[in-house]
């Protein structure tokens, strides 16, 4: 497979955005609106120019600063999806595809399931549906690369599930390297190989979905990715354990090692929920009054004091979770990590 | 009190409808139809409509191959200087007709800027069928450029990116993608500017004069009949209310034949589900 070596800088509004990253499978651009991750994309397919720096597809070089060469978009092997989709309102599902490659069509209507939908036009389709001609256009030209812009945040929630799913099988069944930005890191830890977090125009961190929950380079990251991101002060080490004071007043103990002050990152489902204290292994145990129970699927997010932690929507019935009740959150010490502030 | 009100409201509104229909009334009974059809057939008219003919289509050609990429570039390119070039393509629009004509005449004329180099390149523009052209086009011109842009500026910048990605230049960008998607508002633009073009008086009669067959059109052949055959004057009038109706009925319909910029449902769809 080919690879999209990216190293450019590009100035926007408030900051610039400054990009180096090798696409070699699927990665995904995490972080906030406005953190530049579209304009990411809308460089590499040549909408917009760098004010410096490299692109290039293996030896096919479609942007390079140093030499002034800046190939337009037509001459770049990119297949990019809007947000929106884009799609001509104007033209046919078919005529859509076709656009981009005459040749593919059918196949692509075939793949994508939507040849019943070859004479409509894109106003008079669902979300799915226009996602699906979306990326069948895309692929109609057959790309070197695949770029995607917030490829679910159009669809609701239901349809959502299902996309992902399909959009993991067709990053798997078409092998290209594929760059797709989103704000949602769930999104992205289902989707890609590799994980870049973006923030203000800047590549905070690039890894693995797993290595950035074990391991995030900085409390941005950390909430980023969906953890518990609490504020205090190493007091003490005991057996190997730092002991730190949280601004909140309580102590919670961890295996990092570290000094000073310091962020803990605890992360969800780590946390075990219970209406008295648990006499099991988990070190630390905070008390709190519930603040909320979230129901999400079959889960349910429950947020004691400062800490959410993330249960099984059958134990939170089963513990009578409401606002107001006294509740414990206990969480081992190896889960409990340190950040240096 | 509040009847009085209600009564002055209303009166008020029939009024305005009143003023605005009597004339167009008056045409049309002043004297019989019959009247107005047998004159029709009078050559002074059948001339005057020749020469209207002649003119309208080459004057709206040209604005449309000339026009068309004028409001493309300037709807979709930011440059310093722009505003300006925009103001020149909107000042025919406000400027009187007859200081147009006067413009004309000084540029192209046989003693003007130009006139010289058209001379010596045999071409005589002024007092003939051309003359009627160039002051149509420039008095007309603005109506179809000004709504071009405006058609061009409302496409969505994605389709015309994602044309471009999907491996199209610009120029099959511009005749498969923009072109269709401002057909809707460039279509009101020419209608407005066709029925301007007809109605152009004021710079043709400076620039062009009014010679029966040469260059009076249906506009200049009221002015003139005005005084020696009123009723012919009439039936010209007539007939040109007709056409400014038709036009006007066009303009409607376009509004309609518009596809929607975005892939959201059109126009259509929530006429047909309201």
């Amino acid at each position: 497979m080919a690879t999209l070596a990216v190293d450019f800088t590009l100035p926007l509004r408030s900051f610039a955005l400054e990009l180096a990253l090798d696409v070699g499978r699927t990665v995904a651009l995490v972080g906030p609106s406005g953190a530049g991750k579209t304009s990411a994309l809308r460089a590499i397919a040549g909408l917009v120019r760098p004010a410096g720096g490299r692109i290039a597809l293996d030896g096919d070089v479609w942007f390079d600063a140093s030499a002034r060469l800046c190939r337009p978009p037509d001459e770049r092997r990119v297949g990019l999806v809007f947000q929106s989709y884009a799609l001509f309102p104007h033209m046919t599902v078919r005529e859509n595809i076709a656009y981009a490659g005459k040749e593919r069509a059918d196949e692509l209507l075939e793949r994508f399931r939507i040849s019943h939908l070859a004479q409509a036009r894109p106003r008079v389709l669902s979300g799915g549906e226009q996602q699906r001609v979306a990326l069948a256009r895309a692929l109609a030209r057959n790309p070197g690369v695949l770029l995607l812009d917030e490829p679910l945040s159009a669809l609701d929630a239901h349809t959502k599930a299902e996309v992902r799913a399909e959009l993991v099988e067709l990053l798997r069944d078409f092998a290209l390297p594929a760059l797709l930005v989103t704000h949602d890191y769930e999104d992205a830890a289902a989707l890609a190989d590799e994980v870049g977090v973006l923030v203000d125009g800047k590549l905070r961190q690039l890894a693995t979905p797993q290595e950035l929950v074990a391991r995030p380079s900085d409390p941005f990251v950390a909430s980023f990715t969906g953890a518990n991101v609490l504020r205090g002060r190493v007091v003490g080490r005991e057996d190997g354990l730092s002991r730190v004071r949280l601004t909140t007043g309580e102590e919670v103990v961890s295996t990092d090692e570290l000094g000073g002050d310091v962020v803990v990152v605890v992360y969800p489902w780590e946390i075990s929920v219970g209406r008295s204290h648990a006499d099991d292994s988990a070190l630390n145990v905070i008390r709190g009054a519930v603040q909320s129970v979230v129901t999400v699927g079959n889960r349910a997010r429950v947020t004691i004091g400062s800490l959410t932690a993330e249960i099984t929507g059958l134990s939170a019935a089963k513990l009578e979770l409401e606002p107001g009740v006294a509740a414990y959150a206990s969480f081992k010490a190896t889960g409990t990590r340190l950040i240096q502030r | 009190m509040r009847g009085l009100l209600a009564f002055l409201f209303y009166a008020a509104i029939a009024s305005a409808f009143a003023f605005l229909a009597l004339p167009i009334v008056a045409i049309f009974v002043h004297v019989s139809p019959g009247t107005l059809l047998h004159q029709l057939s009078s050559p002074i008219v059948t001339d005057a409509l020749v020469v209207t003919l002649k003119t309208s289509v080459a004057a709206q050609i040209a604005i449309l191959i000339f026009g068309t990429p004028t409001a493309y570039f300037l709807a979709t390119r930011r440059f310093p200087g722009r505003a300006l070039l925009v103001t020149l393509v909107e000042l025919p629009f406000v400027l009187p007709p007859a200081v147009a004509g006067i413009g004309l005449l000084v540029a192209f004329g046989k003693l003007g800027l130009l006139g010289g180099t058209f001379s010596w390149l045999g071409i005589n523009v002024a007092f003939n069928t051309t003359a009627v052209v160039f002051a149509v086009m420039l008095v007309a011109s603005p109506l179809y450029v000004r709504q071009a842009i405006a058609a061009f500026e409302a496409i969505d910048g994605d389709l015309v990116a994602a044309s471009r990605t999907l491996g199209a230049g610009p120029v099959r960008t511009f005749f498969r993608v923009a072109l269709p998607l401002a057909s809707g508002g460039l279509a009101a633009g020419e209608a407005l500017c066709i029925a301007r073009g007809i109605g152009e008086f004021g710079a043709t009669i400076m620039f062009a004069g009014s010679l029966k067959g040469r260059t009076q059109t249906l506009t200049l052949a009221v002015y003139q009949e005005f005084d020696s055959n009123f009723d012919t004057a009439l039936a010209i009038s007539a007939l040109l209310v007709l056409v400014s109706v038709v036009i006007l009925f066009a303009l409607k319909m376009s509004a309609l034949w518009q596809p929607s910029p975005s892939t959201s449902r059109s126009r259509f769809a929530r006429l047909r589900s309201s």
